[in-house]
């Protein structure tokens, strides 16, 4: 157990070696390294949670002090880490999954400019990411967490020559940064209300002194939730996601779909104690999230992008999360995030292995008939679009997606449920048009089929986890997180089962009568008018980028224009203006000319007796 | 006696560095190291072998950790009071470290009168030494004064110029007539309070721990507070009185910038901690809103403008003034945690700031433009400079890790109890500042490459100089308590003489 901080340094040192290599070494030394640190990584985790599971902890939770952080007065955050159930699923997803991507990007990124420095990147990724999982005080998670988007930022801007990459990048940032900002109010009022930001502490101490619904626990968590909602790419914060794209594909797996997009969904569950004393909010979470997936699904529904499809769909899996979250089904949503970490960085990296494989083309209009030249991606991709789909029984995405509808159901919040069920439709739909148009009808390019073990293991593995092999692992969350309302079962599960699974069917038939064959019918739709509007309005997600460009941007940078040369620097300019130009003015009088000096000195003793005069009467 | 050698030596230094230049044009330089690196060495020495931890007041005097005392001008009680705590010390450490930087940085790039060069920066740098230890108002208004004629010749003499009227003779004059006026204003408040004590007490004393605790009608502390804070609050910069700096940093030398941003900027800070507070306590206080209103202007105004620059080096200093605002309100928000967050952002910015102007320096020797719409696609051309820029540029937006995390969030968590609402602005300032500080990386290392051709990478010396401060800047992220230790006497006694004022105040709030 003690050897938990060798999971955050294997990563950190791997950095730093790659970082001071200057793309120095070798692709091979480099990747050694690179994965190398996360492999290791994983390994210890794997022996911890082996230790976890023979029961070598007493009271369900392990502390490992590194050092006192600061210390002024009654503030004392502190380096500490904290193992439980909870952060011990988190452990296992980031460096297991996280692993897996790398291995695939050592693979994917071969011949690519700046080998090392991407595996310096995602190395410092995955020691930031732990440190925001592991973290036992709010402060400390806050630098994992503002870490985490340092990584990301610098990873979607990994292509730097082109301009619009780099625009990616800053608005990802910025947009989280403002998710950010929030997160810290919430740090604020926690600390000055309960005198410390020590997340056990604070779930112990929160309930003796707050009944529920009190002014200021209602704010901390609104805040708190404005930061998740920044992170993971969730109403209103969640345009960056889209255009985060714009990184490496095995980034968009590990960071934009796998890991660091359910920060957000960790935050909530790590404090649930805090949102329990504050119903409203929570309800609030569960709003989001059904809102977030629907209009996410229907973006999904339009897209030409084969990344931008899959990120509208990790957008939309995130929304099941905070609907779970929403209904205090905690567990159901850990389990989620679980198996949406699998299938979706397997859909991912199989994606990067088509997009590879047809010369960096990403518009799947131009694809087309893949089945058979990519048979690996193609198996990846019925899997994973099968367990995003949460086709029945056969897929991992089945039972945790089933589980999060069944909680609303049962919490009685059939508003939400009925959300879920749309959304679930949505996204059989879209991703079987996925797969039919990029595997099947006629071939559009040449594609050549990527190879070796460091492409196919990844795939492998992530696939057999993808089914219902990857839903038997149990996150060990009992005592950590509070029973939610259906947990005992009770009647009509198997019926809403039964209902899921046929829409998930429908869904995939859907798709396939519009999509397999000629696509006459969806050609109509498209091309009516209703149809011209819906696309392009969901095309471009529903408008929020024109929409906050024109209230946040636009009026930023009309800001900078204008006070660009400095106002106050020219006001502050008029002194010596006036300085030079009483000089002038007093110069010109001394002109040398004797008739100007009498009249000068007439003029003078004229108003000087006339004000003597005046005054005196 | 070790004090008055703090100050003395790099007097003494300056002037043989200017004679030295006789023998060779390397000798300056290295006897110009030799003196920084005597003033860090000597004050390294004094952290590691005095106690810093004693309480910051004792008997309603300030307790000194070090004190040099000798007669100067009896006739007036003034006195050569030299003294020593963990702010001073902070201080001056940190101007040895950037003396020793800025004499390295000036390496390669300054080729002309290089003994008079030296000169003026080793008497800047005494100036500085000098204000951060007297502790008597005169030799404290003295020292004040010495450190700008130096900097007037250094902007002046080796300089850049600008496009248009921006030459260097003028930013020159500009830094010199703000800060002169500026202190003219503060001369005239130190007067007042002496001869108001004077008509009090009976007796002329500029000495500091005399005149602290004194009682005065509040229309007269308000004023002579005016008087010292007006001072502090160009040399600060407060927005609208900082329209100096940017011109000055864009046409300074490298060396002139680093000083100018890491250190000349503290001595406002210091003396507002110093000074204007523990002096005019009530008055303080009751100012308080709109000193935290000024920077929260500064904060917004600063980084609009600096989002808004071309010129790398003029980005940087409106950077500047945005995070010397969250220095501002950790100032006036006066808890033990906002003071404390208030002397890590002052140490933590000064290091940040110097490694950027550090780094644009370097990158002007080999572009020869600072300029951003010319530069773009760098990254590829250029080894190290590019992610060392990168680094700072996120030190700078306040990335947990980094000192400027510590500093900025110390005083945002001191502040937030008693003035929520300039928190909850002030934050959203680093929205802002995350825009400017990555606009610059886009700026000027993201793009297309403008041509292929390969830039002379860095050599050791400009690698160590740079690495280092990233050390510091990580050390001081990650393990801030000995700064925190050393200064929190100092600020502790800062509180105590508010505390009158502040519970005066608490029962209205």
């Amino acid at each position: 157990m003690n050897l938990l901080f060798l999971t955050l340094l294997f990563p950190l040192l791997g950095f730093l070696l790659l970082a001071f290599s200057r793309g120095r070494w070798s692709e091979r030394t480099s990747a050694l390294v690179g994965v190398g640190s996360v492999g290791l990584s994983a390994l210890v985790s794997a022996w911890i949670t082996w230790l976890f599971s023979t029961g070598a902890l007493q009271d369900g939770a392990y502390i490992q002090i590194l050092w006192q952080w600061m210390a002024v007065g009654d503030f004392t955050p502190s380096l500490t880490l904290y193992l439980d159930g909870l952060s011990l699923t988190m452990l296992g997803v980031v460096t297991g999954v996280g692993f897996l991507i790398h291995l695939f990007a050592s693979w994917y990124m071969r011949g690519e400019a700046g080998y090392s420095r991407f595996f310096a990147y995602t190395n410092l990724f995955i020691a930031s990411m732990l440190c925001l999982i592991l973290a036992d005080d709010l402060l400390f998670l806050y630098l994992g967490w503002e870490g985490v988007g340092v990584c990301s930022y610098l990873l979607i801007g990994f292509y730097y020559t082109e301009r619009k990459n780099g625009n990616a990048a800053l608005k990802a940032f910025l947009v989280t940064r403002v998710g950010d900002v929030l997160m810290a109010f919430g740090l604020f009022i926690l600390f000055m209300q309960l005198g410390t930001l020590n997340i056990q502490e604070l779930l112990m101490q929160a309930p003796q002194r707050y009944a529920e619904g009190d002014f200021w626990i209602t704010l901390a968590t609104l805040s708190l939730l404005g930061g998740a909602v920044g992170k993971s790419a969730q109403l209103p914060l969640q345009t960056w996601l889209a255009d985060a794209m714009a990184g490496p594909t095995p980034v968009s797996a590990l960071i934009h779909a796998a890991t660091m997009v359910t920060a957000g969904v960790y935050l909530i569950a790590r404090t649930h104690g805090l949102f329990l004393l504050t119903p409203d909010i929570l309800q609030l979470v569960g709003i989001v999230g059904g809102a977030t997936l629907l209009l996410a699904g229907f973006a999904a529904l339009v897209q030409t992008d084969i990344k931008r499809i899959l990120a509208y769909s990790t957008m939309s899996q995130l929304g099941y999360m905070f609907l779970a979250l929403g209904v205090g089904a905690w567990e159901a949503a850990i389990f989620h995030l679980m198996t949406h970490a699998f299938f979706k960085a397997l859909l991912f990296l199989a994606s990067g292995s088509v997009i590879h494989a047809c010369h960096h083309e990403q518009n799947i209009f131009r694809m087309g008939g893949l089945w058979k030249k990519l048979p690996i991606a193609y198996a990846s991709f019925i899997v994973g679009g099968a367990a995003l789909a949460a086709l029945p029984l056969l897929t991992a995405g089945f039972y945790s997606k089933d589980e999060i509808l069944w909680e609303a159901f049962a919490s009685g919040n059939s508003a939400l449920l009925y959300a879920g069920l749309l959304g679930a439709f949505l996204t059989s739909i879209y991703t079987f048009r996925l797969i039919f148009v990029v595997f099947h009808g006629e071939e559009q390019t040449q594609a050549h089929a990527g190879k070796g073990l460091a492409h196919n293991l990844p795939l492998i593995v992530l696939t057999i986890l993808s089914t219902f092999v990857g839903a038997l692992i149990t996150p060990p969350l009992a005592g950590v997180l509070p029973q939610s309302a259906g947990h005992a079962g009770g009647e009509g599960r198997i019926g809403l089962e039964i209902a899921s699974g046929a829409i998930a069917v429908a869904g995939i038939l859907l798709a396939a009568w519009l999509y397999l064959g000629p696509r006459r019918v969806v050609e109509a739709i498209r091309n009516s008018a209703p149809g011209r509007f819906l696309t392009a309005w969901w095309f471009a997600a529903w408008g929020f980028d024109w929409l906050y460009d024109k209230l946040f941007v636009q009026p930023y940078l009309w800001l900078t224009r204008i006070l660009r040369r400095d106002p106050l620097d020219r006001t502050i300019g008029i002194v010596p203006l006036l300085a030079r130009g009483s000089h002038t003015l007093l110069s010109r009088s001394e002109n040398g000319q004797i008739r100007w000096y009498a009249a000068s000195i007439a003029g003078g003793a004229v108003l000087v007796i006339g004000i003597l005069l005046l005054s005196v009467a | 006696m070790i004090l008055p050698w703090l100050v003395l030596i790099p007097f003494i230094g300056g002037l043989l560095c200017w004679q030295a230049e006789r023998f060779s044009s390397a000798l300056p330089r290295w006897l110009a190291l030799l003196t920084m690196g005597l003033v860090l060495a000597l004050s390294l020495w004094l952290w590691a072998s005095a106690d810093y931890s004693l309480a910051g007041v004792t008997d309603g005097a300030p307790v000194w950790t070090l004190e040099f005392k000798h007669v100067w001008i009896e006739r007036f009680g003034i006195n050569l009071h030299l003294a020593l705590d963990g702010l001073s010390l902070l201080m001056l450490i940190l101007t040895g470290i950037l003396g020793v930087l800025s004499v390295l940085c000036s390496w390669n790039e300054i080729q002309h009168r290089i003994g008079f060069f030296h000169l003026n920066l080793m008497w800047i740098l005494g100036g500085v030494a000098g204000v951060f230890l007297a502790m008597d108002l005169f030799l404290f208004f003295f020292f004040w004064e010495m450190m700008l004629v130096p900097m007037y010749f250094l902007i002046a003499l080796w300089g850049h110029s600008g496009e248009g009227k921006k030459t260097r003779i003028n930013a020159a004059t500009k830094f010199f007539i703000f800060t002169q006026a500026s202190g003219l204003i503060m001369l005239v408040a130190i007067l007042g309070l002496v001869l108001f004590n004077f008509s009090q007490t009976g007796v002329l004393t500029f000495a500091y721990d005399q005149l602290l605790g004194l009682d005065m009608p509040p229309g007269v502390e308000y004023i002579l507070m005016l008087g010292f804070f007006i001072a502090f609050a160009v040399k600060f910069p407060i927005v609208p009185l900082h329209s100096w700096l940017p011109d000055a940093h864009a046409q300074a030398p490298t060396a002139g910038s680093v000083d100018l941003a890491g250190i000349l900027l503290k001595t406002a800070a210091y003396g507002m901690l110093r000074f204007a507070l523990p002096l005019f306590p009530n008055a303080s206080v009751e100012f308080a809103p709109i000193a935290m209103t000024l920077g929260l202007i500064g904060i917004f105004y600063g980084a609009i403008l600096s989002f808004a620059q071309t010129d790398i080096k003029r980005l940087v200093a409106y950077s500047s003034i945005s995070h010397m605002g969250f220095v501002l309100i950790g100032i006036y928000a006066s808890t033990q945690l906002a003071l404390q967050g208030a002397v890590v952002q002052m140490v933590a910015h000064g290091l940040s700031a110097a490694a950027l102007f550090i780094l644009c320096g370097q990158l002007y020797e080999r572009i020869h433009t600072r300029d951003m719409r010319e530069m773009g696609g760098l990254w590829a051309r250029l080894p190290y400079l590019p992610a060392l820029s990168m680094f700072f540029a996120i030190a700078s937006l306040g990335m947990p890790g980094t000192g400027n995390f510590v500093g900025e969030f110390l005083i945002l968590f001191g502040s937030f109890a008693n003035n929520p609402w300039v928190v909850v602005i002030a934050t959203f300032g680093l929205v802002l500042a995350s825009a400017y500080s990555l606009i610059m990386i886009h700026r000027a290392y993201f793009g297309a490459e403008r041509s292929g051709e390969a830039l002379r990478g860095l050599d050791r010396r400009e690698l160590v100089m740079v690495l280092s401060l990233v050390v510091l800047l990580v050390g001081l992220g990650l393990y801030p308590q000995p700064v925190l230790d050393t200064s929190a006497a100092s600020m502790s006694g800062v509180q105590h003489w508010l505390s009158d004022a502040l519970s005066n105040l608490v029962p209205t709030r």
